[in-house]
């Protein structure tokens, strides 16, 4: 499988990163480069195999239905690029 | 799906009969202190921000770890959906970026669910009952919240919900009215309530539906169908699956075609609208969450829980009819909210339960509504309230009396009982004091002595007049004997 | 005095405990040679002040005799760690000025046990890289010259673009550099396809990538979450054990690290080998595999023998596959994991006429173009159509890597023997740039561990004709790495200790 060019599109924006007209090509190579080396995987037999979901032998640890993390709003937006009252501030979003 | 179609029904269109299909998607918001995969309160309201963990706010390395008690709920509710529970399922990531959704991905269950097939019982009417099958309930993480309309070049976002426990529960298109709609939700919300495991405050957006509504000639396969997101009360519901379903007959009618798509209910406009924002074709991305192993337990685990759970409403209405005896339709009434089902039953026990039942549903629950409270608030208790039938059974006031006391109790509170003795509420149960009344009365009207030995229905008459001059206060039994033996008819 | 950057961990630690050095002094010193060393690039962040505060009250413990193991003892942190209220990029313009208002379990286990914090160390962008190029602080040179050149030629070099100058490996390069030129006594790295064993191959140091599950997760910034592991990079094995020790553990915090005691590595040092079965995975002899390679490969299992191991022919009939299914597995996981990024929260933002254009055009300048391509590719596979197709057929590839380790373990394997890597260091700019394949086949021999969950350690064993040094690596049972560090220390003692090479910088 490759790509054209038009997927190179679509999967940018499905990422939402930004391409510009000139890199499309580019990129649509080096996707094509590296799906080449993954295909080789089409050749190997699967066949009732399960796909792997936990690679450590282990159980999932649960936890005590207990509120015990107050990181404050002050925390949380300590770090945004834009904030106002406590809220993140983002362009609007229409709905 | 393809049982025969109900007439009764059908809609009727311009050129024919439609069937309506619906099937739902609830967002049922899970009981519990802390959200599913943090340590943050699910509390509701509060600041903007302030009820958020580092993991909610997917802050770079922060990792999910599971609760015990959204687990524990999930099964509950499992059990009572009458439904499968799988020992083991699995967490997927729902790709999409969306800036209440830190993680840019909800984590879901999307290939194995924690609970698979099951069944709900919903009383439509008093003489309707249909059966809704559950295709399955998984556990996933709401959004936060974005305020669009504070201003006209912003958005804000407030992640106090982001990470709170949510039970999908996606019943299969077994649904065929907008009033078995609504029913079924209501039964819905019934049942979490009485399992404890969601507390249907649907102001609160405790339980949202996904309303998916097609249209079909009768026999047909299924049409093709829209999914109205969002609706928040069981009245707009039956609302939105009525004009959505008039709205397709409509374009099938004119020959078009439905297009599948995402639409809202406007309540003000009682219309549903096409979601343009939604209207991007979405590619999720589904994969299994690698930050969390499967979630697994044993049958024990299940059985354990399935003790602690109290009586479930369809178990406690079979109970009551064949206990008290009382019909299928009020006992369905009775056991709507536990707490009226609680209440019933102080009033019903070692009373008449049929008596009980009339006054609970007839006088109570109407009186609540008028005043728009519910049970717990109630003025009324169900000793003072027992107190009222075992008056009227005991033969000290007449049911008409006992309304009047009803009302004093309501407004004035006190022991019915005493109320009764200090307000000279008692029934004349003194026969002489009765006959009395009655010699007189036919002494004093020989013409209507005559008319009524012609036509015994005349015998009210005479009722009537004894009443008013006992005060209301006689045994109306007592009155009717003494004036046949007197009258000899 | 002695220079106290030319102490190992273990040295340092025993003449703190001796009271003959304070804790203020060697961390000084480092401090120093850290100064001195900024044009190799392995810093990004320098914390003097928190250093020697750190030290000053680790002196003040050890004259309580309140020390922990690892009191006073100066390390290198890894960028990809959170540590509060210092910088925390992950080497990614996209976490522009963020300081977490938390501090990771691996770095806070090392706290706890008394270490002293010199700065952050340069990384490839989000650990995705085999050379440190890939950072947005510029590549890391390694203190080793290339062939044939001098030390004058280097510092030219070094003060221009680099180019030509041996890279460190990584993405964990700013770790192997900086503990290879003696910047600091050991450092935390992490691994995900290779990060921490390919560098430390490259650097003549020693790393160790944990079993999956050894060390929490909680407070690292995430590529590949099912690959990712935390460890240790090191001047000796010794060294390696001691810090793994410190940084392993339980966390609830993190529901795939696993709740079992951390047992004291350093005792399995000098343990005796005799008996123990080595597996050499014919596997691993692929094609046009330097001469230089085989022999080193040869030497170590010459090491092994001499010291009474047992050695056996194994086959790991899927090692193949494993690096096309981990291009798969971790841009998938990576795709996902790096969603965050969107300029709402934290980091970079760049403005846009509406919500999916800031979106795009932060993630067009925030992530370099290994991790925008990385990010497509595992958006791609995931993609509705083609998720049966790559994406579990590399799980269920994943599941066959793992039965194959299984197998030989069943058949009474104690620890498997291979190459690090298919090559000695190479230079800054000289791999990757026309097809990007070329700079992922370096994790050929180091993917698979990650694939199956493996603990895997990297121990210098040889020089190239060229000098520059070459790794073997041993890949052990799930939660044995005892058996890794009592094995590496005869390799480390049977090919004598590399010599590290002398400042020029
Ligand atoms: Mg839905
Ligand atoms: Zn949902």
């Amino acid at each position: 499988m490759s790509v054209d060019q038009a997927t190179v599109r679509r999967i940018a924006h499905l990422a939402r990163i930004a391409v510009s007209d000139e890199e499309v090509p580019h990129l649509q190579q080096e996707l094509n480069a590296i799906l080449s080396f993954i295909e080789e995987l089409s050749a190997v037999d699967v066949e009732g195999v399960e796909p792997m979901t936990s690679v450590a032998p282990m159980k999932m640890v649960w936890r005590k239905d207990a509120v015990t993390d107050h990181a404050g709003a002050d925390v949380i937006v300590a770090n945004a690029p834009v904030s106002e009252d406590g809220f993140f501030t983002v362009p609007k979003v229409v709905e | 799906m393809n049982a025969p179609a109900n007439a009764s029904k059908l809609i009727k269109g311009a050129t024919g009969d439609w069937e309506i299909v619906v099937g739902m998607e609830i967002h049922a918001q899970v009981s519990s202190h802390s959200k599913l995969f943090s340590g943050a309160s699910t509390e509701f309201g509060g600041d903007p921000n302030s009820h958020v963990s580092l993991v909610d706010a997917a802050m770079p390395g922060m990792l999910p770890v599971i609760n015990e008690e959204c687990v524990k709920q999930a099964v509950r509710t499992g059990i009572g959906l009458k439904a499968q529970i799988n020992h083991r399922s699995t967490f997927d990531r729902k790709n999409y970026f969306y800036p209440d959704l830190p993680q840019g991905y909800q984590i879901s269950q999307y290939k194995s669910p924690i609970v698979g097939e099951g069944e709900v019982i919903v009383d439509v009417t008093a003489s309707e009952q249909i059966v809704v099958g559950i295709e399955r309930l998984h556990l996933e993480q709401d959004a936060g919240k974005s305020l669009h309309d504070q201003s006209p070049t912003d958005s804000f976002v407030d992640l106090n919900r982001s990470g709170v426990a949510l039970m999908e529960i996606v019943s299969k298109p077994d649904i065929r009215s907008a009033e078995e709609a609504r029913a079924y939700v209501t039964k819905l919300r019934t049942i979490l309530r009485y399992l404890g495991t969601c507390d249907g405050n649907m102001e609160q957006g405790s339980l949202r539906a996904d309303v998916n509504v097609s249209v079909r000639r009768p026999g047909e396969g299924l049409g093709t169908r829209c999914e109205i997101k969002n609706v928040n009360s069981i009245r707009f519901i039956g609302q939105a699956v009525d004009v959505e379903a008039r709205r397709q007959i409509g374009i099938l009618e004119d020959g078009g075609k439905i297009d599948q798509e995402t639409r809202l209910f406007d309540p003000a406009r009682g219309e549903t609208r096409s979601m343009r924002s939604k209207e991007e074709a979405h590619d999720y991305r589904y994969f299994p969450d690698p930050d969390l192993l499967p979630l697994e337990f044993d049958q024990a685990f299940v059985d354990e829980l399935a003790r602690g759970l109290p009586e479930l409403p369809d178990d406690k209405k079979a109970r009551f009819m064949r206990d008290y005896g009382i019909a299928s339709y009020d006992a369905g009434v009775l056991v709507m909210e536990r707490a009226s089902a609680d209440f019933y039953e102080a009033v019903a026990k070692g009373r008449d339960a049929k008596a009980a039942a009339n006054w609970v549903i007839n006088e109570l629950f109407g009186r609540l509504n008028k005043e728009g409270l519910d049970i717990t608030s109630s003025p009324v208790s169900a000793a003072q309230l027992g107190a009222i039938v075992d008056l009227i059974s005991e033969g000290v006031i007449s049911g008409k009396i006992a309304k009047d006391l009803f009302e004093i109790v309501w407004t004035e509170g006190g022991d019915p009982r005493a109320l009764v003795e200090a307000r000279g509420m008692k029934q004349v149960t003194d026969t002489g004091a009765i006959e009395a009344a009655v010699d007189a009365i036919i002494a004093a009207n020989p013409d209507k002595v005559a008319q009524a030995q012609a036509k015994p229905t005349m015998l009210g008459w005479f009722v009537g007049q004894v009443m008013k001059e006992t005060g209301g206060k006689a045994n109306p039994q007592s009155v009717n004997e003494l004036l046949k033996r007197k009258l000899g008819i | 005095m002695t220079d106290v950057t030319r102490l190992t961990l273990a040295q340092a630690r025993d003449a703190l405990a001796a009271k003959t050095l304070s804790s203020v002094e060697l961390t000084q010193g480092h401090l120093d040679a850290m100064a001195k060393a900024r044009g190799l690039n392995a810093y990004v962040v320098e914390t003097p002040e928190q250093a020697l505060a750190m030290a000053a009250a680790s002196d003040a413990r050890i004259a309580k005799g309140t020390a922990g193991p690892l009191e006073g003892l100066p390390l290198g942190i890894k960028d990809l760690y959170a540590t509060k209220g210092v910088h925390t990029q992950a080497c990614s313009h996209i976490l522009d000025g963020f300081k977490p208002e938390y501090e990771s379990t691996v770095t806070s286990h090392l706290w706890r046990d008394g270490a002293v914090m010199l700065g952050k160390l340069n990384m490839d962008e989000f650990a995705m890289g085999s050379s440190n190029e890939t950072s947005y602080y510029g590549p890391v040179a390694s203190p080793w010259l290339p062939p044939h050149r001098d030390g004058a030629w280097a510092r030219e070099a070094l003060a221009g673009d680099k180019k030509g100058l041996l890279t460190p490996g990584g993405s964990s390069g700013g770790s192997a550099s900086a503990v290879a030129a003696h910047l600091c006594l050991a450092a935390t790295a992490s691994d995900t396809g290779g990060s921490i064993r390919q560098p430390a191959a490259f650097t003549g140091t020693v790393g160790i990538k944990p079993t999956y599950g050894r060390c929490s997760r909680w407070g690292m910034v995430a590529f590949a979450s099912s690959l990712d592991q935390a460890g240790p990079i090191a001047r000796t094995v010794r060294d390696c054990a001691i810090m793994l020790r410190s940084m392993a553990g339980h966390d609830p915090r993190d529901a795939t690290c696993i709740d079992a005691p951390v047992p004291d590595y350093e005792a399995s040092i000098g343990a005796s080998i005799k008996g123990k079965k080595i597996g050499i995975p014919r596997e691993y002899r692929i094609d046009g595999m330097p001469a230089e390679i085989e022999k080193l490969w040869a030497d170590g299992i010459a090491f092994l023998k001499a010291a009474g191991a047992e050695i056996v022919d194994i086959s790991l009939p899927h090692t193949k596959t494993a690096l096309p299914a981990y291009y798969i597995v971790a841009p998938a996981e990576a795709s996902s994991n790096l969603a965050r990024y969107d300029g709402v929260r934290y980091g970079l933002r760049v403005p846009g006429k509406d919500i999916s254009s800031m979106y795009e055009n932060t993630r067009r300048a925030g992530f370099g173009p290994e991790v925008r391509r990385r990010i497509m590719i595992g958006a791609y596979v995931l993609s509705a159509g083609y998720y049966d197709a790559y994406y579990v057929r590399a799980q269920k590839i994943r599941t066959l890597i793992k039965q194959d380790f299984e197998k030989a373990y069943a058949q009474g394997v104690d620890a498997i023997l291979t190459p690090a890597t298919p090559s000695a260091a190479f230079g800054i700019g000289e791999k990757g740039s026309a097809d990007p394949v070329e700079m992922y086949l370096n994790d050929v021999f180091t993917v698979t561990v990650n694939m199956a969950g493996l603990p895997g350690i990297a121990v210098p064993a040889g020089l190239s004709a060229d000098g520059l040094p070459l790794g073997l690596q041993l890949i052990g049972r799930p939660f044995d790495e005892e058996t890794l560090f009592s094995v590496a220390s005869v390799i480390e003692e049977s090919a004598g200790r590399v010599a590290l090479p002398q400042p020029w910088w």
